[in-house]
Order: C-alpha cells, then sequence, then structure tokens
C-alpha cells in the first residue's frame, strides 16, 4: 500500500473517475439550455428541420421575429413597396412578410425589470431592518415570530390568489406595477429577513456599542455601521429576490393581463405561422435567461445560504 | 434611571417594534388577511365572478364535496406519484454527486457553479423550452432517445403514459442540484477525525460509508428533501406550461387543478376550501417531517 500520502486524500484515480462522471453530467445538464440558446440563432426552417441541426448557419431571424410583429403581404404588395431600408426590413421581406410594428415583449421585459427592482429594494430594506431587530433585541415571541414569517412560504400561491384578486379589485391594484411590486415583497420578505439575520449574526455586537459609546444613536449606528458592514449579505440577498421576481410565474399570469405583465407568462405566447415560432421562443428565453445565468456566477459563494433561507451555512 | 438611557435618540424597544411592525404588518395584510378571507369563503357559496350576488353561508358543505369528489383523490394521487419519483430521484442522483464532488479535483467549484444553473431559471420559462425538446417531431429529447434505442416515434407530453414521466424528467434536470448543494454541505461538515479513527480501527472504506458518512450527511439530506417536498407539493409554473395538465388530466396536479376550480370555474367557495385542506395537508405533512427529523439530528 503506498504510505506515502495520507489515507484520507482520494486516489488519483478515483479523483479522475469521479472528475470524468461529473463532466459528463456536466456537459448533460446543459444541453437543454444550449439547446436553447443555439436555436435562438437558427432560422425558423432550420429549427424544425429533424435530424436536429447542429451545425446551422446562424440567422437573427428569430430576434427580429421576438421584437416584431409582422403580417403576410402577396408578393405584388411586395413588389410595391420601396427597397427595404434596413436590414431587418430585409430579412422579414424574404418571409413575404412587413413589420407592422414593435412587439410587446420590450414592454414586458421592462415590467419583470421594474417590478423585480422595485420589489427587491423594498424586501431588502424592511428585511434588513427586521432581520436587525431579530438579531439584536430581545423581541417577545421572537421564535414565534420568525416562524411564522417563514411559514407564510408554505402557502401554495393559488391558495391566496382569489383573495389578493378581490382585495386588488377593490383598491385598484389590479394589473399595476404597484399592486405586483407590494406582492413580491411580501413573497420576498421571508427569506430576506431569514437570510439577513443570519449575516447579521455574524457581525460582532461590539462595532455598534462602541459607535454608540462615542455618541451614535441606535438608529445612526445602523445605518453608518451596522448596514455597511452586512453589504456583502444585502447584496447576495438582493440577488436572490430579484431572481425570485424575475421567475416568478402563477401571480403573474393570474393577476396581471395588459399593464404590468411580466416575460414569463408572455414568452410562451409568441406564436408564428403556422405554429410556434421556436426561433422567437428561444431569442426571448436567451434574453430572459441570461441576467439570471450572470446573477447565478455572481451569487455561487453564497447560494446554499440563500436557497436554504439560511439553515445551511457551511 | 436605566442603563440604556445613557445612548441618545429612541429606546432599544421603540427601535426593535419600529424595524419589525412594517414587516409583520405587510404579512398581515398582503398574506393573512387573504388567507382568513379563503378560510371564511369556504364556508360559503361565493362565486368572484358574479359581483352583484350575495354569498350565503353553507357550512361544510364545500368540504364534503371536495373530500366525497373522486376527480379530487386523482389529482392527489397525480401529485404524490410526482412527489415520490422526483423526491427519490433527486435524492439518490444529488447525493451521488455530491459524494463525487466531495473528492475536490481540479476545476470542482466551476462545474459546481454550472451544474447548478438549471434551478436558477423560471420554472414556467424551462417549461416552454422542454415542449421544444419533446417535440414528437423535431424534438432533441426524442432524437437522443431513438439514437440509442430505436423506439420509433414517441409522444412524451401527448401520450397519457409517458406525461408524467416527462415532468419528472424535467423537475429532476432542474432541481437534483438543490439536494446535491446541501448534501455537499453536510459532506464538509464530517470532520476528519472520524475517518482518521475510523482507519485505526481498520474499517473498511464501505464500513466507513454507512457508519459516518451516511448518518452525517442524512439530516441534510432530510432537509433538502422537506424543501423540496413543500416546493412540488405546490408545484403549478413549470407544469402548467409543459403539459398544461394533460394529456385529458394525467399530470393535473392538484395544483393545477385548484387553479382551473377558482380562475376558469370561478367556483370560488368550493375552490376555497380545497386551497385550505391543501395548505394544513403541507402543514401537517410538514410539522411531522420536522419533528421525525429533528429526532434523527439528535441521534
Amino acid at each position: 500500500m503506498d504510505t506515502s500520502r495520507s489515507y484520507l486524500e482520494p486516489s488519483s484515480f478515483s479523483k479522475k473517475l469521479a472528475a470524468t462522471i461529473i463532466i459528463v453530467y456536466t456537459v448533460i445538464t446543459l444541453i437543454p439550455i444550449s439547446w436553447m440558446v443555439m436555436t435562438s440563432f437558427k432560422n425558423v426552417n432550420s429549427a424544425i428541420s429533424y435530424p436536429p441541426e447542429v451545425l446551422f448557419e446562424p440567422s437573427l431571424e428569430g430576434y427580429v421575429n421576438l421584437f416584431t410583429n409582422r403580417s403576410r403581404q402577396s408578393q405584388e404588395y411586395l413588389d410595391s413597396l420601396p427597397a427595404p431600408e434596413t436590414w431587418y426590413e430585409e430579412l422579414v421581406r424574404s418571409r413575404e412578410m412587413v413589420i407592422t410594428g414593435p412587439s410587446k415583449f420590450l414592454g414586458r421585459y421592462s415590467n419583470s425589470m421594474i417590478i423585480g427592482f422595485g420589489s427587491t429594494f423594498a424586501s431588502v430594506f424592511l428585511g434588513a431592518l427586521a432581520a436587525y431587530a431579530f438579531s439584536r433585541f430581545r423581541v417577545p415571541l421572537k421564535d414565534d415570530l420568525l416562524f411564522f414569517i417563514l411559514s407564510t412560504r408554505m402557502f401554495p400561491p393559488i391558495a391566496v390568489a382569489v383573495p389578493i384578486f378581490i382585495m386588488y379589485r377593490k383598491l385598484g391594484l389590479g394589473d399595476t406595477h404597484l399592486g405586483m411590486i407590494i406582492l413580491y415583497t411580501v413573497v420576498n420578505l421571508s427569506l430576506a429577513v431569514w437570510l439577513l439575520k443570519g449575516f447579521m449574526d455574524e457581525i460582532p455586537k461590539e462595532y455598534e456599542e462602541a459607535a454608540m459609546i462615542d455618541g451614535y444613536s441606535r438608529l445612526q449606528a445602523f445605518f453608518k455601521v451596522v448596514l455597511p458592514q452586512a453589504m456583502t449579505g444585502i447584496a447576495a440577498t438582493a440577488i436572490f429576490c430579484m431572481i425570485f421576481s424575475w421567475n416568478e410565474y402563477a401571480f403573474a399570469v393570474l393577476l396581471t393581463q395588459f399593464n404590468a405583465q411580466t416575460a414569463p407568462p408572455f414568452i410562451p405566447t409568441i406564436i408564428g405561422e403556422g405554429g410556434l415560432d421556436w426561433p422567437a421562443i428561444g431569442a426571448g428565453t436567451t434574453l430572459f435567461l441570461l441576467p439570471v445565468m450572470i446573477f447565478t456566477i455572481i451569487l455561487r459563494k453564497h447560494l446554499l445560504r440563500g436557497i436554504t433561507f439560511g439553515a445551511v451555512r457551511k | 434611571m436605566s442603563v440604556k438611557k445613557k445612548f441618545k435618540g429612541l429606546s432599544d424597544k421603540a427601535v426593535a417594534w419600529l424595524f419589525i411592525g412594517p414587516s409583520v404588518f405587510l404579512l398581515l395584510a398582503i398574506n393573512i388577511y387573504p388567507l382568513i378571507y379563503a378560510i371564511r369563503m369556504s364556508f360559503t357559496n361565493f362565486y368572484a365572478n358574479k359581483i352583484g350576488r350575495e354569498p350565503q353561508f353553507v357550512g361544510l358543505k364545500n368540504y364534503i364535496k371536495v373530500l366525497n369528489k373522486e376527480a379530487i383523490w386523482e389529482k392527489m394521487q397525480v401529485t404524490a406519484n410526482f412527489m415520490f419519483w422526483t423526491l427519490l430521484l433527486q435524492a439518490v442522483i444529488g447525493l451521488g454527486l455530491a459524494l463525487l464532488l466531495n473528492r475536490k479535483f481540479k476545476g470542482n467549484e466551476l462545474l459546481t457553479t454550472l451544474i447548478v444553473l438549471p434551478m436558477m431559471l423560471s420554472p414556467a420559462v424551462v417549461g416552454v423550452f422542454w415542449t421544444y425538446l419533446y417535440n414528437p417531431q423535431v424534438g432533441l429529447f426524442n432524437y437522443v432517445v431513438n439514437f440509442f434505442y430505436d423506439f420509433g416515434s414517441f409522444d412524451m407530453i401527448g401520450s397519457s403514459e409517458l406525461a408524467p414521466w416527462s415532468i419528472v424528467i424535467v423537475d429532476t434536470w432542474m432541481w437534483t442540484p438543490f439536494t446535491m448543494l446541501i448534501c455537499l454541505a453536510g459532506l464538509r461538515s464530517v470532520p476528519n477525525y472520524l475517518y482518521e479513527a475510523a482507519e485505526v480501527d481498520r474499517a473498511s472504506k464501505w464500513q466507513q460509508f454507512i457508519y459516518i458518512t451516511l448518518p452525517s450527511v442524512l439530516p441534510f439530506l432530510l432537509l433538502a428533501l422537506l424543501f423540496r417536498g413543500i416546493e412540488n407539493f405546490k408545484m403549478f409554473d413549470m407544469v402548467v406550461e409543459l403539459t398544461s395538465g394533460g394529456p385529458g388530466s394525467a399530470t393535473e396536479l392538484a395544483s393545477i387543478n385548484l387553479k382551473r376550480e377558482a380562475f376558469e370555474k370561478w367556483k370560488t367557495g368550493y375552490s376555497s376550501a380545497f386551497a385550505v385542506i391543501l395548505f394544513v395537508t403541507i402543514f401537517g405533512f410538514g410539522n411531522v417531517y420536522v419533528k421525525v427529523m429533528n429526532k434523527i439530528k439528535e441521534r
């Protein structure tokens, strides 16, 4: 037996085997995502060719179709039009269609942004306040309150959707940005409080006590000493809240229609002529998933904490 | 005079309430009030689309109707089936991956991040793009399966035998990284001296796995399954976009049925009773599970 290395260290053969299996798994698990991104750069015909094309001539047709509304025209009518001015107009004309205007995608995407940022800001701000209080003060029924906050996450969204629907109709909040911001803020609040409490617990109490001895009030100490110290945790929490709002579907599809609808309920409705326009759906999906992938890479050190509500910190 | 008064500004107690107040208020207004409202409606024959009509109190009639409806038990069975297979597969594959990643080879941080990607995506959008992968004529999934073994033409979403598996596969693809990450944390929490002592006692690798690794990772695995269990019991978005509950009602999970009753048939009273039953079920199972989990942890 090889005695030169510690017996706890896995042998180099077993390491290589593990690495190989993990690499194979990673490749397989990334195929669906890569396939969607590839599809977004195909043209409509090559997206529905069989066997599926791995090598193809890239095209921006999906992106053009995603951002425009088009209508089919007769060849005579197309001939009577002046020559197309832009490359995308030319692309659409080659399919015997003309652009009739911009699609709703940008509006839905910016709704996702507005509602996402608004609710993230609100839930992190309120969450930080509550988390600080739970972390530092003796609050009556603290554990019960914390459990109550967590338990709100167990409701099936559909169970509370009808009452919220009725309530929002009465308050005039139905299908508005503000209504959705408030709703997502509340849904994210439990995550924000639990995660931030963990981060605040890690900041030594002595910091703000020193500041208070120097003449700061409790509020000043919180804003000037504790918050800057908790910045990493706040950023991680904010990204988690953002991802949740960004991805949320059930409330969006049930409570919004025209004004405040976000992208997730919209993407499935992108339909081309004679069936689903896969390159356009691919393009919408790609643009929608891109921010989340970047966020995930930024977040990688805090992932575990975020997905377990701070229950597992590593 | 109390010690606290040495510092200027609001007292700690005032700050505590000032800080917690807004959050608790919002949760009460947007979460608890709707829940109470739903409970109240569950005792009436209210229809949310008929505004002028005064709802009448009907007692437990809605609950009796829900519990006696055979179709509801079918939905519960579909949900239980979905939960059983997704949790089983995610536990086995997730733990397996975690054990492999724990060998700490080069590049394993990067690979972990890449593996985790699917679970961060929007479930509804994931559902949409899997309909493309599962497409019986042009889908990549069907092509790959037929490449390895020629089944001929098959339709994952359109056939009532295969559709339940189609949602199990997507959910497992998406959420296995979740159990993996949590198990990995469990594996890393095992102190090295346990293995050293086992080595000294000449325990085989297999014995070390059974008596050290598995018991230490078990509480973490159970926690992961609790989270996944709650989420999959509520499962809605991914499945709605993938199969919309079909074909027929082969993949109509409890939440999807609830949505149909509440937002398509507008049977508000009846669907509220169903929602309350679902909520009590999650809460009840969750509590029992946590008790069992804590017992296992104590051992």
